[in-house]
């Protein structure tokens, strides 16, 4: 993991370097700025020095201080512009949406299995296809459309974002009693977003879940279980179910890769304040080293999520072992 | 006699190679021909976009900004008629805001084959014959409703979908073409090699896709916007090749082992040889099948970086940019038209889902199409 991450450094590194212009380039052009301030904050910043000892130091900053470098678009740390009021939301509602996949797609897929070629399996199974062929922002669009429209029907909710701005800083708690019309508003806002980001993935694991219960109900093993009488749920439970698992959970990791990709497209359509979002306004602002701290933390989730997903996959199933 | 009958068996045998079997197998797939038939009627119709789009996708009709789809009428006082269309002008609500509100003193009837903005067929030939239309300007039938500049929303969509149709085909091929040298030496050579290689796959596959794109995306922003699909291209391939050589890796360890393997070493066949001529025919279906499934993640991400204004950029158009005029809260309400280029991505998307579905079916010899079993 950890030549990974070193190269994972060096190619976000490498990219950064290659986006043509910097953020000194409009200064260039702004003629009220004179040369000289120029070639000073290029210094100031560390700019004029060739590519490998900028690369260093910036890894030296990361590794031993946790500095995660300056924004130059806003005057502040890296760390400060994509985690700061940020960081919460964002673990939040990606728990949010893994809870959405999971929960729906997994008794979806085996009811569809169970009633294989039946109306209700045909209908959910074209669903699902559906489901897979919208593009996440598309979705989010439409999503948009309603909530502003019909569903607010005069109710002032708010439309994108997470709150009303009347909410925006109240406080979660009044002591210890739960501020509810704040909760309430956050949700109003939330659901929109998870139903955007989480249909694709959820359809994909219905189709997988469903495969998945078809192939090991046909295995002998379930046959012989049946034969010796016991109930159908208890197959399908305890025997089909425990083996069909296992891809899911590897696919896991490949949610993960959905949910980062799909929540940044998705937070920028309905305003959302997400890491990913602050990624892409750095990328507007080619704020240099929020982009390249932005891709490692990307890839970075990604990696855990992989090795979560590992996890799961020996707890479930005690024949596999990683040495 | 027996000699000939023979040969004959052989020939017959011949002819039903790996494709000709998948292709029967695809023929009892239901839902993958319906993905095809989908397909190629969109095709067709993206071919002919010139002739029967009733205007240019570039023309701008001024006094037609953010007109509403044109209202089809079928009925008029005495039922049933042939289909026409009423004149629009502007007028102010009570909001004063601007309303087009048809002129009911004059029915414009809808002609076929009429005669319209002047348009070359792929420099064949020049026509101003186009499929619909009234025939005059007085009255403009906008299928789809027009964007702020008043260019009609049918025409646009139509054009766009090039890019959508193509964007898949092109990236699977430049995609083949890294993935298909490096897992086949990789998974020949094995060694180093294979160390190397799959050291970098695992560094390129750590990255989730988006965010790498759009990154990539402002790399080749100053480039000519002219061949901004093919930088996409190149932009998808370099990322997306990871996944296909890792499974051609696997299939090549395999192959190595294989007698027909052996048999070509003994008699004294080079490796590039091995690789290209007996491993490579020996995976090409079953991967060139595969990779059709990544063909509706290329259509939705393309669609994702125009959307973002990092893809197709005007004056090309694409479903994807026409979605851009979309972004934010009053366009999509006051002009919800402006959203009908999405539903296209879906249907096509949906189209290549259904087919890639059923050519992975038939190229899994495995597999039980349709379900019979």
């Amino acid at each position: 993991m950890i030549p990974t991450l070193i190269l994972v450094s060096i190619i976000s590194f490498g990219i950064v370097q290659l986006i043509p212009g910097s953020y000194l380039t409009e200064r260039q052009m702004d003629p009220t700025i004179d040369r000289e301030t120029i070639e000073q904050q290029k210094e100031n910043l560390g700019l004029d020095q060739p590519l490998p000892i900028r690369y260093w130091k910036w890894v030296k900053g990361v590794v031993t201080e946790g500095d995660f470098g300056y924004s130059f678009s806003n005057y502040r740390p890296v760390a400060d512009v994509l985690f700061e009021g940020r960081i919460g939301f964002t673990i939040f509602l990606g728990i949010m949406n893994l809870i959405f996949v999971y929960l729906f797609s997994i008794p979806i897929g085996i009811y569809s299995a169970v009633n294989q070629y039946s109306v209700s399996d045909t209908i959910l199974t074209f669903l699902a296809f559906i489901g897979l062929s919208i593009p996440n922002f598309f979705l989010a669009l439409v999503l948009l459309f309603f909530i502003a429209g019909p569903l607010n029907a005069g109710a002032n909710l708010g439309v994108g974002g997470l709150f009303v701005e009347q909410y925006m800083g109240a406080p979660w708690f009044n002591g210890f009693v739960p501020n509810m019309p704040k909760i309430a508003n956050f949700f109003w806002h939330v659901w929109p977003y998870v139903l955007a980001v989480g249909t694709a993935s959820l359809a994909s694991v219905v189709r997988l879940m469903r495969g998945q219960m078809l192939e090991f109900m046909n295995r002998q093993f379930a046959q012989t279980a049946k034969a010796k009488g016991l109930r159908e749920t208890v197959v399908i439970y305890k025997h089909v179910f425990r083996n069909a698992i296992n891809p899911i959970i590897t696919n896991f990791g490949y949610s993960f890769r959905r949910l980062v990709s799909g929540s940044l497209i998705t937070a920028i359509v309905l305003g959302v304040p997400t890491v990913q979002r602050a990624y892409w306004t750095a990328l507007n602002q080619q704020d240099e080293q929020v982009i390249m701290a932005g891709l490692v933390f990307f890839a970075l989730m990604l990696l855990a999520g992989n090795l979560f997903a590992d996890f799961l996959l020996a707890w479930n199933d005690p024949r596999i072992r990683y040495d | 006699m027996a000699e000939e009958y023979q040969a004959d068996e052989v020939d017959k045998s011949r002819e039903r190679s790996q494709w000709r079997r998948m292709w029967r197998r695809f023929r009892r797939h239901t839902l993958g021909q319906v993905g095809g038939v989908i397909v190629l009627i969109i095709a067709i119709v993206i071919f002919m976009a010139n002739f029967i789009a009733p205007y240019s996708f570039k023309a701008q009709h001024r006094d037609f900004a953010n007109a509403p789809p044109t209202t089809i009428h079928f009925m008029d006082e005495d039922g049933l008629t042939w289909p026409y269309v009423y004149a629009t002008k502007k007028e102010y609500n009570e909001y004063f805001e601007k309303v087009y509100v048809e002129d009911k003193s004059k029915k414009y009837p809808i002609k076929f084959f009429v005669k319209g903005e002047k348009y070359s067929f792929w420099g064949l030939f020049e026509s101003r014959i186009h499929l619909f239309g009234t025939g005059t300007m007085e009255a403009p039938v906008f299928l789809f409703g027009t964007d702020k500049f008043g260019r009609d929303l049918f025409s646009r969509t139509l054009w766009g979908g090039w890019i959508s149709l193509l964007i898949g085909p092109f990236a699977l091929v430049t995609t083949l073409l890294i993935a298909v040298p490096i897992g086949l030496l990789s998974g020949y050579f094995g060694g180093w090699v294979d160390m190397l290689v799959q050291r970098i796959t695992e560094v390129v596959m750590a990255f989730p896709k988006l965010p790498l794109w759009l990154a990539l995306a402002m790399v080749i922003q100053g480039l000519p916007s002219a061949y901004r699909f093919f930088f996409i291209v190149a932009v998808f391939s370099l990322v997306d090749w990871t996944g296909l050589s890792r499974t051609l890796r696997g299939m090549v360890l395999s192959a190595r082992e294989e007698d027909y393997t052996m048999a070509a070493k003994a008699a004294g066949a080079g490796p590039l040889r091995i690789m290209f001529r007996h491993i490579l025919p020996n995976t090409t279906t079953y991967l060139v099948v595969i990779s059709t499934l990544s063909i509706p993640t290329w259509i939705i991400s393309e669609a994702s970086l125009s959307y973002l204004g990092l893809g197709i950029k005007e004056p090309q158009t694409s479903w994807g940019l026409l979605l851009s005029q979309a972004n934010n809260l009053e366009t999509i309400t006051s002009y919800p038209w402006l959203l009908i280029p999405g539903i296209f991505i879906v249907v096509m998307v949906l189209a290549f889902n259904f087919l890639g579905d059923g050519l992975r079916d038939a190229a899994d010899p495995f597999s039980t199409v349709g379900g019979n079993q």
